[in-house]
């Protein structure tokens, strides 16, 4: 199979207006990726699926990365053949930014296999996939708020009272129940710290 | 259960309508329904016994293996990968490992390498053996041919638990090679074993594979396309039971699985029986593979000298290894960033993503059908849910 260098400069002469690059993998792995920008990406990813010296007819993983050091949310997808057992391409696309744009375009049409990877990334992610044909939440419930896999994301005070705290459960005991406003108590202990405070 | 246009008065009667065709009902299986294997959960809208929509709900074991994975140090997260398909420990253990040596460029000793083929094809043994007693189970045959299966497999825990210490929470693979060694004793066990294998599935297949009515329950139901198959990343005996030659085995010849001789058996209709029946014929290849291990398993070291167990960086850099699961590809994503944690932990897990066509499988059949097609895809909800 081509290299990653030479696969850029095919796509590049096929596709003339499209930002194609190279992220180079440093590791020994050396499985080195190409970073596509949204717009063009579900057709260049028909056209690697269906050039008959990919056909990459097989999308193994999809995951998404969290860099907010670019400032960006990223996706990644690996990409095999079946066909002709080669592999893997590597795609990346990234949103925006990490907070209003991150829309990117949905790859489950070309295969299905993304349904519920998508789905994953939404969820733990938020990204959007536009014309994803299911875009829920799949591993969280519905009325969760947030997307845990974010490198800033902090998980809720859900600190439940317990008889004998100590050590870092008894600070964040004092952090969940503010001290007792009558005077003379100074120690919001065990016995005052109700667990009737939590609704 | 809920069902629309459904009117009770007190007692659970059901209005009679004129039209009897007219309401769809809608049934949530799960996710405490025996039938899933687990807590999955899918919802149903049936009419009559007909399912006309299927919609899988995930999640009630969701852990965030990921965050933990991110949140550790790379040896750390071995002993969770045992906890993703919990009847796999042993392959879980090598994908990831697979992965990491990739990630850090860290070479393996001849004699672990074997290890690592012997114990991935006992995991393929006790895998595809306790699948086909479940699938007898959810078919209906009950206990019987499950207890047959269980008893195999127990066999197959002893040896893991005498080697690893832990019947299935094994954490067995290290960065490099293997924890413990093999001795003599272990090895003639685990042959004599192997060697009463074939024995075994004789006497099972005796009892099942020809038999009428599980014929009749499987064969033509929850048909699979190749197409579809390839397109949803289908992987594992759930492909290859639609005819795609695609076993990672031979593909990407990881570990010394070139060196062996081994056919990959493929179905004909990808239909229930044939998903079966390819897991009886992988048991019979397993055999073979190891045979010829046991034959071969050269002397020598289980861990690279050079390989390091504390303070484990690799350089930054990324890697995605994969192999040939029991179930499917099972891979790990990982990017370093040259700190003792992954700066990402990603697993690809094989029974969620073989879920995709769950829905397409079962439109058209009964919910009976539907129990067995499930247990034919065969997942496991710690790695589904992760």
């Amino acid at each position: 199979m081509e290299t990653t260098d030479q696969l850029r400069d095919r796509l590049l002469a096929r596709f003339p207006g499209a930002e194609i690059s190279v992220v180079t993998n440093p590791g020994p792995a050396a499985q080195h990726s190409l970073l596509l920008s949204p717009s063009p990406a579900r057709d260049i990813a028909v056209f690697l699926r269906d050039d008959p010296a990919l056909r990459l007819d097989y999308c193994s993983n999809v995951t998404g990365i969290d860099w907010p050091t670019l400032g960006c949310l990223e996706v990644v997808y690996h990409l095999y053949s079946m066909a002709l057992k080669h592999g893997p391409v590597i795609l990346r696309l990234r949103t925006t930014n990490r907070t209003d744009a991150v829309t990117l375009p949905s790859l489950t049409p070309v295969w299905r296999a993304c349904e519920f990877q998508e789905r994953e990334v939404f969820d733990l992610y938020g990204i959007v996939f536009t014309e994803h044909p299911d875009l829920r939440r799949i591993l969280m419930w519905d009325e969760f708020k947030d997307h845990p896999m974010r490198k800033d994301y902090v998980e809720p005070d859900d600190y439940e009272w317990e008889p004998t705290p100590h050590g870092g459960v008894l600070e964040k005991a004092k952090r969940h129940y503010p001290a007792a406003p009558v005077a003379g108590v100074a120690d919001p202990g065990p016995a005052s710290a109700s667990p009737a405070t939590k609704p | 259960m809920i069902a629309s246009g459904l009117q009770t008065t007190g007692a659970h009667v059901r209005e009679v309508h004129d039209d009897f065709h007219g309401d769809l009902l809608e049934v949530s299986m799960g996710p405490h329904h025996p039938s899933t294997h687990g807590v999955f959960r899918m919802q149903v809208t049936l009419d009559g016994e007909t399912i006309v929509k299927l919609k899988p709900v995930f999640g009630y074991l969701h852990r965030n293996h990921e965050k933990l994975g991110e949140n550790t140090s790379y040896l750390g997260s071995m002993p969770y990968t045992d906890r993703l398909d919990y009847l796999n420990s042993m392959t879980n253990n090598w994908a990831y490992a697979l992965a990491v040596e990739k990630l850090a460029g860290q070479p393996v000793p001849e004699r672990a390498e074997y290890l690592r083929i012997i114990l991935a094809e006992l995991t393929r043994l006790l895998n595809h053996t306790c699948l086909a007693g479940f699938l007898l189970q959810d078919s209906g045959a009950s206990g019987t041919p499950l207890m047959y299966a269980f008893r195999e497999r127990e066999k197959i825990l002893d040896l893991f638990e005498s080697l690893s210490g832990s019947r299935m929470m094994c954490n067995f693979q290290r960065f490099g090679g293997c924890r413990t060694d093999a001795s003599p004793e272990w090895l003639a066990a685990a042959k004599k074993l192997t060697d009463g294998y074939g024995a075994f599935l004789d006497e099972y297949e005796r009892l099942i594979t020809g038999n009428e009515i599980l014929m009749a329950r499987t064969q033509g139901v929850g048909v699979l396309k190749p197409d579809l198959a390839i397109s949803a990343g289908i992987t594992g005996p759930m492909l290859r039971a639609t005819g795609v030659d695609y076993d990672l085995r031979k593909v990407d010849a990881y570990g010394f699985y070139s060196r062996f001789a081994f056919r990959v058996p493929l179905g004909d209709h990808g239909d229930t029986y044939d998903r079966y029946m390819i897991r009886v014929l992988e048991m019979r290849e397993s055999i073979e593979i190891l045979q010829q291990a046991f034959r071969d398993l050269p002397a020598g070291p289980i861990m690279d000298p050079k390989a390091k167990l504390r303070g484990f960086r690799p350089k930054t850099g990324e890697a995605y290894g994969r192999i040939e699961g029991p179930k499917g590809e099972i891979g790990f994503y990982l990017i370093s960033d040259g700190t003792p944690n992954p700066y990402r932990y990603r697993v690809r897990p094989p029974s969620l993503i073989n879920l995709t066509v769950l829905e397409d499988l079962c439109l058209g059949h009964t919910v009976a059908d539907a129990v067995i097609i499930l247990g034919s895809i065969d997942i496991v909800l710690g790695e589904v849910d992760r």
